[in-house]
């Protein structure tokens, strides 16, 4: 059985952590488990005495009812713990919490936290598994999991082969506008695009764009409506209103004419792109709000595959033994 | 290592096992075969063809991952899953014969059970193993056969099958071999 | 400075910056008599201690412009006599004591108090730094003159942690403390240009999600406070200068006659940013490590001396203020202990300097900069002996060196560094001998 064992690392912290067949693995187990989750018992004994926590120091429902569901489908015993707001102020610091959770014998926490490696840290002082479910402006893993799959199944699929499943991204377009440089959701997806063969685009004003962008695998590009024109998927960031006094740009008007997505400028694209979003969306800022009842559907199917790609990282990381 | 089973052997029993299912059966009717990955898969479809050319019809086949179902998943690292297809007619009110190549402790069929109880409710669960080797740990025991095979604990049974290894045989080798 | 100077010593054999041999004797606090190779006339004075230091390198005793003693305020990260001890265990003889303290030291009350702590350790001479603005505020001027005229005898100013960003401010200061030949040290960052900025702004800080701290934003500053500088006259100082441009701009700025000067700590001589993807705060500094291109050009300009001095830029932080997330965590690494060590390491163990320049960059420059006369001498018969003798040849893992900091921060500590230092002479007496303080804390 052992050709069988995987041989991924303890923790998902970044993409990087993952091999081109990791990533595989996890989309496809992801496939697998989608199917437990259409079935009437959604529940499965796999994790069945393992305690998972889901460590929030930011609020973030979407993310960690996602976990939650996932956890509880696979049996495991989840504890919620936000932190928001709490840590700094009551003088708890993020390793004195790492050390209670694990006296409270915790298998696995799941992380979001504001502050960039944050689950980097806890993985140095802990022994349970770390999950990133998002540091800051570093990485999300497990939403560009999400997004990889959702591309996958509705790009990848065939008549003998309904899901994509065993596929990779290769020989796809993949756009991702907006701000790029505070968004971690963009750096995973960078990473995991890119591993798995897609071709990226990154569309934002340069002030978005961080210094060192260059070195990534990607091409940059200004102007939304050239690189609208020749790709697959269109991956749309969320903007944060307040970057606006920071001078990143000069009004939402100007950004959502430039950067939007509307009617017309998916009139410039030669194949009709399958449009992602992570959720919730700025309705008339980043998308129009006509365009976005039309990424509305793609968005609550990102809901299900996130329960499925979470299910299948807790599996692969937690349903084992690691030496 | 030591040759158990044939080709020739192998390919008998599963003849026989097929004309038992239909004879216990009283035909194919509700007849669901589902196989326990991965050579219990191929096994399953080679009954199946067999009980339809004995009976001249069509049987659902199937296969059924029980992986997330084991209860030894903590003493090994994360395997990672195979498919679950369960044929277009469901299994709720199914004759479904579970199908695997070898028969030992019994807590694979446990996990399968498992699996199966989230999947529907069949009318009946029977099972057909092309070797039982013995050392039972749970109380469950196969309705079809092709070879009792006494064992020790540190022997090893292996089973080739054509789809997979190349070619169909059954040997013992000790667990060192 | 008050110890009675009782010590009588010889030392056999040792190295000078010429690479000589020599007897070196040492009776009330200074050097009596110096053999012109080979060994003195061989008569063993009355209770003179003799130290074997074949092998040895003799320096003159380091000098550190720029030091955070964390006292008063922080006791909990660093004391004067925790801090100075750890000089005297890094073979500095005189520290500049940073202002950035609680409270601030901007009055001639808070230098004068530094000063006299420093003199009770005994271990090391403490110099103070007076701050540039009231309580750091880059506003109001402090009272300079008073601590300049005071027991403490400033004549290093500086806002150090803080830029003394005002232009105005920072002209006036230059022209102010030309009254005393005193001189302004610039920590040179742009402070709108590094809003929560938590690293070197590059491919690095790209990848990790950590806000940027651009190199142009220390460039710009010392680029218009060299122009300053020239405009007034006056002398002006760049603390801790850690990029390539900035070295270009400061060559510039000799080139063309104005009278600057510069620093280089001994981390940006060694650590670049590709430590940061371990999130580990140890390695978080202001300004923060840079790039292999910016070690390179720091590394030369300390060479060629475009650079003046290395000085340390020790900043002992608690264990929370590091163990906690990076953007959390407080800039700062201690430096004292293993100054000398990163230097050989970098430029010397490399065969890119000799031991006199890093005598020339460690002891005399930094000595002559702050305007003190006792440190920083050529070995001569009647200086004060204020002198480090150094092992160039023992390599230590770092994790297994006991420190007297009272901060753990190092960042050298998975490193293996070369040199220790065996023998420091305070005023003619032993205070560290064969790598230990001689009077324990």
């Amino acid at each position: 059985m052992s050709d069988n064992a995987t041989a991924m690392k303890k923790h998902l912290l970044s993409i990087n952590d993952l091999t081109r067949e990791d990533a595989l693995l996890i989309l496809d187990t992801a496939d697998e488990l989608a199917r437990v989750s259409d079935a009437p018992i959604k529940k499965l004994p796999t994790l069945r005495g393992r305690t998972v926590v889901n460590l929030f120091y930011e609020d973030s429902t979407r993310t960690r009812i996602s976990f939650e569901a996932a956890a509880k489908r696979l049996s495991a015993d989840v504890i919620n713990f936000s932190a928001k707001g709490s840590s700094v102020s009551k003088g708890e610091s993020l390793k004195d919490t790492a050390l209670t959770l694990q006296s409270m014998g915790a298998d696995a926490v799941i992380l979001r936290h504001g502050a960039s490696g944050a689950a980097h840290r806890l993985a140095q002082w802990t022994n349970g598994v770390v999950i990133n479910a998002g540091d800051g402006t570093h990485e999300h893993p497990t939403q560009a999991l999400l997004d990889a799959f959702t591309i996958r199944k509705h790009l990848k699929r065939s008549s003998g082969n309904a899901t994509g499943v065993g596929e990779d991204l290769s020989g796809l377009r993949i756009s991702i506008v907006g701000d790029i440089l505070h968004s971690r959701v963009a750096r995973s997806n960078v990473l995991l695009l890119h591993l798995l063969g897609a071709k990226i685009t990154l569309v934002a004003p340069p002030t978005l764009l961080p210094v060192g962008v260059e070195e990534w695998p990607v091409e940059i590009c200004y102007d939304f409506n050239e690189a609208i024109e020749d790709c697959d998927a269109v991956m749309m960031l969320r903007l944060q209103l307040e970057r606006m006094k920071s001078a990143f740009f000069p009004s939402a008007r100007e950004y959502s004419r430039l950067f939007g997505l509307d009617r017309e400028r998916l009139l410039h694209a030669r194949k009709k792109p399958l449009i992602l979003h992570p959720g919730p969306i700025n309705r008339g800022l980043e998308i129009s709000a006509e365009s976005a009842d039309a990424v509305e559907s793609v968005i609550l199917e990102q809901v299900a595959n996130g329960v499925s790609v979470r299910m299948a990282v807790l599996y692969l990381l937690l349903g084992g033994a690691h030496e | 290592m030591k040759a158990v089973l044939s080709s020739a052997d192998i390919t008998r029993a599963l003849t026989r096992i097929s004309h038992e299912i239909i004879e216990k059966n009283r035909g194919t009717a509700e007849l669901v075969l589902l196989g326990i990955p991965t050579r219990g898969t191929h096994l399953a479809e080679r009954i199946a063809s067999e009980i339809g050319r004995i009976d001249a019809g069509e049987i659902p086949v199937g296969t059924l991952d029980i992986t997330l179902h084991r209860d030894d998943l903590r003493s090994r690292p994360p395997r990672p899953l195979t498919p679950t297809r369960i044929p277009a007619g469901g299994i709720d009110g199914k004759r479904v014969v579970l199908v695997d190549d070898v028969l030992y402790s019994g807590r694979t069929i446990r996990a399968a059970l498992d699996a199966l109880g989230e999947l529907g409710r069949p009318a009946l669960v029977q099972l057909a193993v092309l070797i039982d080797r013995g050392h039972r740990e749970l109380p469950i025991r196969a309705d079809y056969v092709g070879k009792n095979l006494p064992t020790a604990h540190e022997e090893v049974v292996r089973v080739a099958i054509k789809e997979i290894d190349g070619e169909d045989s059954v040997s013992i080798a000790n667990a060192h071999e | 400075m008050s110890e009675q100077n009782s010590g009588k010593f010889l030392l056999t054999s040792i190295r000078d910056l010429d690479g000589r041999e020599r007897d070196i004797r040492i009776a009330g606090g200074v050097i009596t008599e110096i053999s012109s190779g080979g060994e003195l006339d061989g008569i063993q004075h009355e209770d003179e201690k003799v130290i074997e230091c074949r092998g040895l390198q003799l320096l003159p005793g380091l000098v550190d412009l720029h030091t955070h003693l964390r006292e008063p305020g922080r006791e909990d990260a660093e004391t004067i006599r925790s801090g100075s001890a750890a000089a005297a265990m890094g073979g500095f003889t005189a520290v500049h004591a940073m202002a950035n303290t609680d409270p601030v030291a901007d009055t001639a009350g808070v230098v004068e108090q530094v000063v006299r702590l420093g003199r009770d350790a005994g271990y090391c001479d403490v110099f103070a730094v007076g701050a540039v603005t009231q309580g750091l505020n880059g506003r109001e001027l402090a009272e300079l003159g008073a601590m300049a005229h005071s027991m403490a005898n400033v004549r290093v100013f500086s806002d150090d942690g803080h830029c003394v960003f005002d232009s105005l401010v920072m002209r006036r200061a230059l022209e102010y403390v030309k009254q005393f030949d005193g001189v302004i040290a610039q920590h040179a960052q742009d402070p709108r240009l590094t809003e929560n900025a938590q690293m070197n702004e590059g491919k690095v800080s790209a990848k990790l999600g950590l806000a940027g701290w651009p190199a142009v934003a220390e460039e710009a500053i010392i680029a218009r406070d060299v122009l300053l500088a020239e405009h007034v006259g006056a002398r002006l100082h760049i603390c801790h200068v850690s990029t390539a441009g900035s070295v270009e701009i400061i060559r510039w700025a000799k080139a063309r006659g104005i009278n600057v000067t510069a620093e280089v700590t001994p981390h940006h001589l060694l650590l670049t940013d590709d430590l940061v993807a371990s999130y580990d705060p140890v390695f978080k500094v202001n300004p923060p490590l840079r790039t292999d291109v910016d070690v390179r050009a720091l590394r030369e300009a300390l060479v060629d001396g475009t650079i003046d001095i290395v000085a340390t830029d020790h900043a002992p932080h608690p264990k929370e203020s590091k163990e906690c997330e990076w953007s959390e965590a407080a800039n700062g690494m201690i430096g004292l202990e293993l100054a000398l060590a990163v230097v050989q390491e970098s430029i010397v163990k490399n065969k890119m300097a000799s031991w006199r320049l890093v005598a020339q960059r460690m002891s005399i420059s930094p000595a002559r900069i702050g305007r003190i006369d006792d440190h920083g001498l050529e070995l001569g018969v009647g200086i004060i002996a204020n002198l480090t003798v150094v092992d160039e040849r023992i390599e230590r893992k770092v994790s297994e060196i006991k420190s007297v900091s009272k901060s753990s921060n190092n960042p050298y500590r998975d490193l293996i560094l070369p040199g220790k230092v065996m023998h420091t002479f305070l005023h003619g007496n032993l205070v560290v001998h064969q790598g230990e303080l001689v009077r324990p804390l």
